[in-house]
Parts: C-alpha cells; sequence; structure tokens
C-alpha cells in the first residue's frame, strides 16, 4: 500500500431525507483506493441507504460527493458517474434468463463489442467458478450460485468501486465460507476497492481493512478492525462489535491514561482517558478473560483477578461461553480441552483474571 | 346440435368457396381490431409501466380508475363514442361516425384499460430491487424499462392477448359507431348479430365458427411467443 | 429470450400491413358525396336495398350509409340531424315528425302486407275468422302464446295499433310475451314456443322452410305496412346533406325503380315481397 493512501471517494456534510425525516447525515466520510471497508449496524441504520446514496440511487438533500476528485453529484453525470460503480444486494435480483446473459447484463448495458462481452464473462464467470453454468436458466440455480452469479455480474463490469450491501446474508455457512474467500480473492486479484455491509463481525473482520460503525442514519465510528473492535466509541458499537461484558463504575483514580474503577465493591483497572468520579462503562472481550482454579497461585502481571462462580455454560461450537458472577456479570470464552481439566461446571467457583490493557472504558453520554 | 354441425359445414364452404363478402368482413375485423390493439399496446403498456414504476399523488385513484376502466361495458363506451362522433357533437366536423376510424377509436377506448390493468400489476410484481439494481448497473432510464418489460414478458404477453381478446369479440359499440354497413364497415361479429336477427341461424353459426378460427390462431401464435421467450 | 426470428418476423409483417392498410384504408369518405340513411331493420332485412343502393350510388357518384336500426331509433336519428334521409314505415310518427317541422317532402313509395302467422294447431281458432282484430281478440279469449317484437319498430307500431283497435291492452298477460328482437328472431321464438306473431310477409317467406309456423289471417286494410321516403329537413338542421337526400328520395320514387320492385323477390320467393305506390295517394292502397 502505498504511504499516502489516494482517496477514492470523500464525503462531506451529506444529508439524506425522506419523508421528511433524516435517514442519512453524514458530516465526513472518506475511502481510499484499494481499501476494503466494512460497515456494520443494526437493521435500519442506514447502510442501504448510504449505498444507495453512493450510487446516486437517492438524492442527498444538501452535501458534496467527490469520487476521484470529480463532483459526481451533478446530474450530468448520473449515467456515466454509476457505471463506474458496481452494486451487489443481499438478493441476487437475477433477470429470467440464461447465466451468461444476466452475467452479460451490465457489459451490454455499456454497449461493449461482442467478442469483449464474451472473453469478460467468461473471465468472471470462472473467477467466480460458475463457468460451468454459463448455459443454465438462472431460475435453475442454487442460492449460492445464483450469488456468485451476481458477483459476477457485478466484477465483469470491471467496476473502480464495488458496494455489497450484506451479500451473504441469506447464504448457509458453508456456502457463505467458500463465497467469502473467493471473494477476498477477485478483490485482491482485481484490486477493487470494496464497501462491504454486513451483520456478521467474522466476515468484516475477515474481508475488511477497516471497520465503520452505522447507527441511524449516521457513522459512529470507524478506524482499522481492531482499534474499533478493542475499543468501541459507546455502547452501542460495543454490542455490535460483540462485547459482552459491560459494566458500570465509577473512576476512583486516573492518571497518565490508565484508571481504576469501583464496581460492586471490586477495583478494577484499565486504560484509557478518564476522569475521577466520572461513571463509565467499562467492556472486556470474553477472549480476554482467563478462568482458573480458586488457589492462591504465583504472582502474575495481570492486574485483575476476582473470585466468581460460574452461573452458566452454553456450548457455542468450537468453544464454550462462560456466565460468570464476580459481583457484576462476565462473560468468558473457553476451550473444551480446558473446560475438562480443570473440571468446569454450573455453580463452580473459580478464579478469573484479566489484564487492564483488556479494560476499555466508554464514556457515558457519547 | 344439427347447427353446429351446419354451421360448420357452411363456414368451410364459405372459406374454401372464396366468398368475396366474407373474406371482406373477415379481413375488416382483423384490419380494425388489429389496429385497435396495436394502438392500445403502446398507451396502455406505456401508461400500465409508469404508474407501476413512479409515486404520486393520487396515485391509488388513478389505479382504482384504471381497474375500473377493464370492465368498462363496450356498449356504454359505443354509446359516449357516438355522442362525440355525430354531426352534431363536438367532434362531428370530423365526419368519422359510421366508418371503421369510428369503430377503431371505440375498440381502443375498450382496449387500452385492460392492457393497462394487466400491465401495471405485471410491472408491479417485478422485485422491488430489481429496478435499482438495472439502474446502477449503469441502465439509462430507456433501458431500464425495456429490460424490466423483458422481465415481465409473460403477463405483459397476456395483457396483449386480453386486449385483443376484448376488441375481436365486441359488438355492441362496433354497432353503434360502424353501422353495420355492408361492405364498409360490417365486420364478423356485426354481421353474426345481423344474421341472428333475420333468423339465418346457419349463416350466423357459419360466421362465429370463422370468428372463433380466427381468435383462436392469433392467439396461438402470441402463445407460442409467449410460451418460447421462456428459457428452457 | 431468444424469441424464434422467425416468429418475429411474421408478427412484423402481419402488424406492418394491417398498420398499413388500415391507416389507408380507412379515412371517412368526403363529405358531400356522403348519404346517411336511417330506415329499418326489416327493410334492410327484406334485401331490396342491397339491390336499389348499389344502383343509385353508381348511377349518381354518392356513398349511401344504410343505418338499419329499429322505427323508434330511425325517427330519433331524423330528429337530431344525424341521418339525411329516412325510409320508413310507421305513418303515425312519420305525420308528427313532418307536422313538426322536422321533415320535407315526404312521399309514398311502396307498401308490403303483414301476415299473422301461428302454429298449425291454431289453438286460439282465428281460422276463417273475419277480420285480423277479430282474430287478435280470439287470442286474447283463449289466452293462446302472442310474441311481439317490443322494440318500437314499424311491425310493432302496427301490432299495437290492431290491440288498441280491440279495445284491449294485453301488455301484462302472462301469454302475452315481448322479445326485443328483431323480426326474423322473434319469428324463430314463436315457431319455437309455438305462438302467434305479427310479421312482415318478406321475412316470414325468407324463413318460410325452417320455421314450420302457417299464414293464418292476411290481406286485411289493417294489415298493410307502408313506406314512405322523407328527407330530413335541412333548415332545421344545416349539417343535412340536403341535395343527396334529396336525390335518393327523388330515386325512390322513380319509374326505374318503382318498375324494378315489381319483380323484386318474384323469384326467389315466387311472389313479390312490395307493391310499388309512388305517386298514389295513400287512401287507394289494398282496394
Amino acid at each position: 500500500m502505498s504511504p499516502l493512501p489516494v482517496s477514492i471517494l470523500t464525503i462531506k456534510n451529506l444529508l439524506v431525507e425522506r419523508g421528511g425525516a433524516r435517514v442519512l447525515d453524514i458530516p465526513a466520510f472518506s475511502l481510499s483506493e484499494g481499501e476494503t471497508l466494512a460497515i456494520i449496524g443494526p437493521n435500519g441504520a442506514g447502510k442501504t441507504t448510504f449505498f444507495l446514496a453512493l450510487a446516486r440511487l437517492l438524492d442527498p438533500v444538501r452535501g458534496a460527493l467527490l469520487f476521484k476528485g470529480q463532483d459526481v453529484l451533478r446530474p450530468e453525470l448520473t449515467i456515466s458517474y454509476r457505471r463506474r460503480l458496481a452494486m451487489v444486494f443481499q438478493d441476487p435480483l437475477l433477470l429470467n434468463a440464461t447465466v451468461f446473459h444476466n452475467v452479460a447484463v451490465g457489459l451490454k448495458i455499456r454497449h461493449l463489442p461482442k467478442q469483449e462481452i464474451a472473453r469478460r464473462v467468461a473471465r468472471y464467470a470462472d473467477m467466480m467458478r460458475i463457468g460451468h453454468l454459463l448455459s443454465r436458466s438462472a431460475k435453475s440455480l442454487s442460492g449460492g450460485e445464483a450469488q456468485r452469479t451476481n458477483l459476477a455480474r457485478a466484477f465483469a463490469t470491471e467496476p473502480e468501486l464495488i458496494l455489497l450491501d450484506e451479500p451473504f446474508a441469506n447464504l448457509d455457512a458453508p456456502s457463505r465460507d467458500t463465497l467469502i474467500e473467493d471473494l477476498q480473492l477477485v478483490l485482491g486479484q482485481t484490486g477493487t476497492t470494496a464497501i462491504v455491509a454486513t451483520h456478521d463481525r467474522l466476515e468484516a473482520l475477515r474481508l475488511a481493512d477497516r471497520l465503520a460503525v452505522m447507527n441511524e442514519g449516521h457513522i459512529v465510528q470507524t478506524g482499522a478492525c481492531q482499534e474499533v473492535m478493542n475499543h468501541p466509541a459507546n455502547e452501542l458499537v460495543a454490542s455490535f462489535v460483540g462485547i459482552e461484558t459491560l459494566f458500570p463504575g465509577i473512576v476512583q483514580k486516573a492518571s497518565g491514561g490508565t484508571f481504576t474503577v469501583e464496581v460492586a465493591g471490586q477495583k478494577i483497572e484499565g486504560i484509557g482517558e478518564v476522569a475521577v468520579g466520572e461513571t463509565v462503562i467499562c467492556c472486556v472481550r470474553p477472549e480476554n478473560v482467563i478462568i482458573s482454579r480458586q488457589e492462591a497461585g504465583a504472582e502474575t502481571s495481570v492486574r485483575n483477578n476476582l473470585p466468581a462462580m460460574i452461573i452458566k455454560i452454553i456450548p457455542q461450537g468450537p468453544y464454550f461461553k462462560l456466565q460468570l458472577d464476580c459481583g457484576f456479570f462476565l462473560t468468558a470464552y473457553v476451550m473444551p480441552q480446558s473446560l475438562e481439566n480443570l473440571a468446569l461446571q454450573e455453580g463452580k467457583r473459580v478464579n478469573l483474571s484479566f489484564k487492564a490493557t483488556a479494560v476499555h472504558a466508554i464514556h457515558r453520554g457519547k | 346440435m344439427d347447427l353446429i354441425i351446419s354451421g360448420l359445414g357452411k363456414a368451410f364452404r364459405l372459406l374454401l368457396s372464396l366468398d368475396q363478402e366474407v373474406f371482406a368482413i373477415t379481413w375488416l375485423s382483423l384490419q380494425v381490431s388489429g389496429l385497435a390493439t396495436i394502438i392500445s399496446l403502446f398507451l396502455g403498456i406505456s401508461l400500465g409501466t409508469t404508474v407501476a414504476l413512479t409515486t404520486f399523488p393520487g396515485r391509488n385513484l388513478v389505479v382504482s380508475l384504471i381497474n375500473t376502466g377493464m370492465a368498462l361495458p363496450p356498449v356504454v363506451v359505443g354509446l359516449f363514442v357516438t355522442i362525440f362522433l355525430w354531426r352534431n357533437g363536438p367532434l362531428g366536423f370530423m365526419g368519422l361516425l359510421y366508418t371503421p376510424a369510428a369503430m377503431i377509436i371505440a375498440q381502443i377506448v375498450i382496449a387500452t384499460p385492460i392492457v393497462t390493468g394487466i400491465s401495471l400489476a405485471a410491472m408491479q410484481s417485478l422485485p422491488e430491487k430489481l429496478r435499482l439494481q438495472i439502474l446502477a448497473l449503469g441502465a439509462t432510464r430507456l433501458q431500464m424499462l425495456w429490460l424490466l418489460m423483458r422481465e415481465a414478458r409473460l403477463p405483459l404477453l397476456a395483457a396483449v392477448m386480453a386486449g385483443f381478446g376484448g376488441v375481436i369479440s365486441e359488438v355492441g359499440a362496433s354497432i353503434m359507431v360502424g353501422g353495420n354497413i355492408k361492405g364498409y364497415s360490417r365486420v364478423l361479429t356485426t354481421a353474426t348479430v345481423m344474421e341472428t336477427s333475420r333468423g339465418n341461424f346457419e349463416m350466423a353459426m357459419a360466421l362465429g365458427i370463422i370468428l372463433l378460427f380466427f381468435i383462436f390462431l392469433i392467439n396461438a401464435v402470441l402463445s407460442r411467443i409467449q410460451q418460447q421467450t421462456k428459457v428452457r | 429470450m431468444k424469441t424464434s426470428s422467425l416468429s418475429k418476423i411474421v408478427i412484423g409483417l402481419f402488424v406492418s400491413l394491417i398498420i398499413i392498410s388500415g391507416l389507408a384504408g380507412l379515412t371517412p369518405a368526403a363529405e358531400q358525396k356522403t348519404i346517411i340513411l336511417a330506415t329499418t331493420t326489416s327493410t334492410q332485412d327484406s334485401g331490396l336495398l342491397d339491390v336499389l343502393i348499389p344502383r343509385f350510388e353508381k348511377e349518381q357518384g354518392y356513398f349511401v350509409k344504410t343505418i338499419a336500426v329499429g322505427s323508434g331509433q330511425a325517427m330519433s336519428m331524423g330528429q337530431k340531424g344525424e341521418a339525411d334521409v329516412l325510409l320508413v314505415h310507421s305513418p303515425a310518427a312519420e305525420e308528427k315528425f313532418v307536422s313538426e317541422g322536422r321533415g320535407i317532402n315526404r312521399r309514398l313509395v311502396m307498401h308490403n302486407d303483414f301476415i299473422l302467422v301461428g302454429p298449425s294447431t291454431d289453438p286460439a281458432k282465428i281460422k276463417g275468422v273475419k277480420t285480423t282484430v277479430e282474430a287478435f281478440k280470439s287470442i286474447a279469449a283463449a289466452g293462446s302464446l302472442f310474441l311481439s317484437r317490443g322494440d318500437n319498430s314499424g311491425t310493432h307500431a302496427k301490432e299495437k295499433a290492431i290491440w288498441a283497435a280491440t279495445g284491449l291492452s294485453p301488455m301484462k298477460e302472462k301469454w302475452y310475451q315481448e322479445t326485443g328482437l328483431g323480426m326474423g328472431q322473434t319469428l324463430s321464438v314463436a315457431a319455437e314456443k309455438k305462438g302467434y306473431t305479427l310479421t312482415d310477409r318478406g321475412t316470414y317467406l325468407a324463413l318460410k322452410k325452417n320455421l314450420g309456423l302457417e299464414i293464418l289471417k292476411e290481406g286485411d286494410a289493417v294489415l298493410l305496412n307502408v313506406y314512405h321516403v322523407i328527407e330530413v329537413n335541412p333548415t332545421k338542421w344545416p349539417k343535412v346533406n340536403a341535395p343527396g337526400a334529396k336525390a335518393f328520395a327523388d330515386f325512390m320514387v322513380s319509374r326505374e325503380v318503382q318498375d324494378l320492385m315489381k319483380t323484386f323477390g318474384k323469384e326467389k320467393y315466387g311472389a313479390p315481397l312490395f307493391f310499388p305506390d309512388a305517386g298514389k295517394k295513400v287512401e287507394e292502397l289494398g282496394k
């Protein structure tokens, strides 16, 4: 990646209204060329609206939209601008025709010559691994095959930016898996800039360099994936990035970027900029909680050690989710092997520990 | 029962003997209803598509009117058109009453709401996001409309057949505005009524059978197109 | 998606053919040379006009639009100035028409007659009854099925006049049924239901062999059906084609046409259907 990322898309003060209500309000946003951005957020957050606005299928009340430096809100540029993008919806939305024709639709719209169309269809269908289905009727495809056709159709137009609105939400887990892999490959091979909206944070983590969290028409936080996931700006973002342990506490001490809060009689240490006396919400990712037997052990670098009781053990596929009570509720993930070795069961008393660096404070009212 | 058989026989004889009058009547039927259907197609499909794909104040009312129009009694249409085309009526100066042109006009009024109503339903039955997807692929409005209509071709062709069916079989308005004038504005339906009222049932049956035959022929071709465009 | 190219071509050709021939052939005829003739269905059905009109058109270069409707409608068309000339047979209505200034030059053209027909079993026993009026009375007395056209046509008007002469008003009776249909159809209904009906001779003769009804009363003066030609008054309706109307009316009473009428129908039915009367007085007829 070049040291100074080239901005492919810049938004300033974009406001979209529908029926008098503000559905999208974005003061600033920018996207770098070649990057993959994931957008996550609850239903109704405005993800689809954002995409429609980007593709100029919805017109803003005010604001600026610059694509590679060009003001693309000008009406005479609508069609030519749209032809530089591609959009992929959750529903494949294929036409009642052959797979070939569907993949070729965008190219026919652009009046490309026949040979070029044939060449591109073959190339991108192969990339999406549906090359053998070209003469099949679109109606006869499975869900996964249909979505692949949809993707091939989008990529065949060789867009400068591709927008994917929850593209895998309708698929079963195995199909989703292979498709995400294939999408990554194609994005990598073609170097296309992409924005992917998704519910699934694992998907976001796999595909994206950057993460943006949306709620109620606003972009609440953007940043590198790890950054956002570990340091959510507020409770909503936290719940969305999958932090399940959230507890309020009053700041007792704070200095130099570290703090101590008191909660349910316990003292917890964490990192962040907070003020003494402030009530903050602390969050700890379940991955970062360590369970050990209730014995006095060797001194460790872990700052937070608490006794707790296991309330519930929930299987989560490859691992187990434990809900514990240590004066407040906390969630931890444990591997099956460890569950066995430590003979963990509901009702058992254990020790739990987590590093101060794993504790992040969310200011209330943000 | 023997009437049907003797009517069939007469129909054959009329056709095989190339009876000039019967041919003229048949050809006029096809011309008048054919032209009326073609014009209604243009009007109806554009109107139906527009209403389906756009929102505007009073849309619900317009849709109700269109659906009501599908059930317009042809004789009532005939009456209204007659009143307009009367010599002393608003369009009397055009001298259109008792001409095939007047029949075409009346049939357009009858067929257009039918074609509009079915086209409206056809376009509305398409997935909502499909329109957006096609636009997102960079289509111009025209390209988008064309693609959507191609997508809805099955019900749209049904609209064509319904419109044609409604007018080729129509008699009330045709008699009123056409006058059933021999060799000029007489068509299969009006001739059938006339022969029936004269008591010439065999002739009436023959004409009716010829009419049925052509209706079948045309619908067979349209059905073929409709079904053939389904991908195997 | 792949429409058979052949089907497309065939459709395209057919459609173009229709459009081209349609647009070319369907332009309305020139105003001056068009005459709208309002007449009755029974006149049309007799076939007389199919002989006379082409002759007139050829000789004088007019295009005659023959609109055959019920008598009532024909008179209405005249009243509204929507026809140029009328050829009808409802004397009472015609007289009113002329006295109201709506028509001019009412001239006697021809007559034919009505006959009373019914099933050969003759349940009301009207065979041999002296007058038509008495025959009607017998039908009422016997309560036998009687079919009326009920459509304000000339035939219907004549029928109502005869009932009026009997002093009876059978319209609400069960045995009196109105079909609202043309003469041919009404005859079929009468044949089907074995009832009596009043009909013009021409239509009866044309359908006779399929009907199975017999002539049970004929020849009465009251059964005469008299045809007049009336030109619609151009001062009342300036848009009428007055010269055309006059030309047609003159044609109908011309020597040539009157002679033609004498033989019309003879070959087919064994007797002429119409009796030419131009120049005579109405009172003289039937004597």
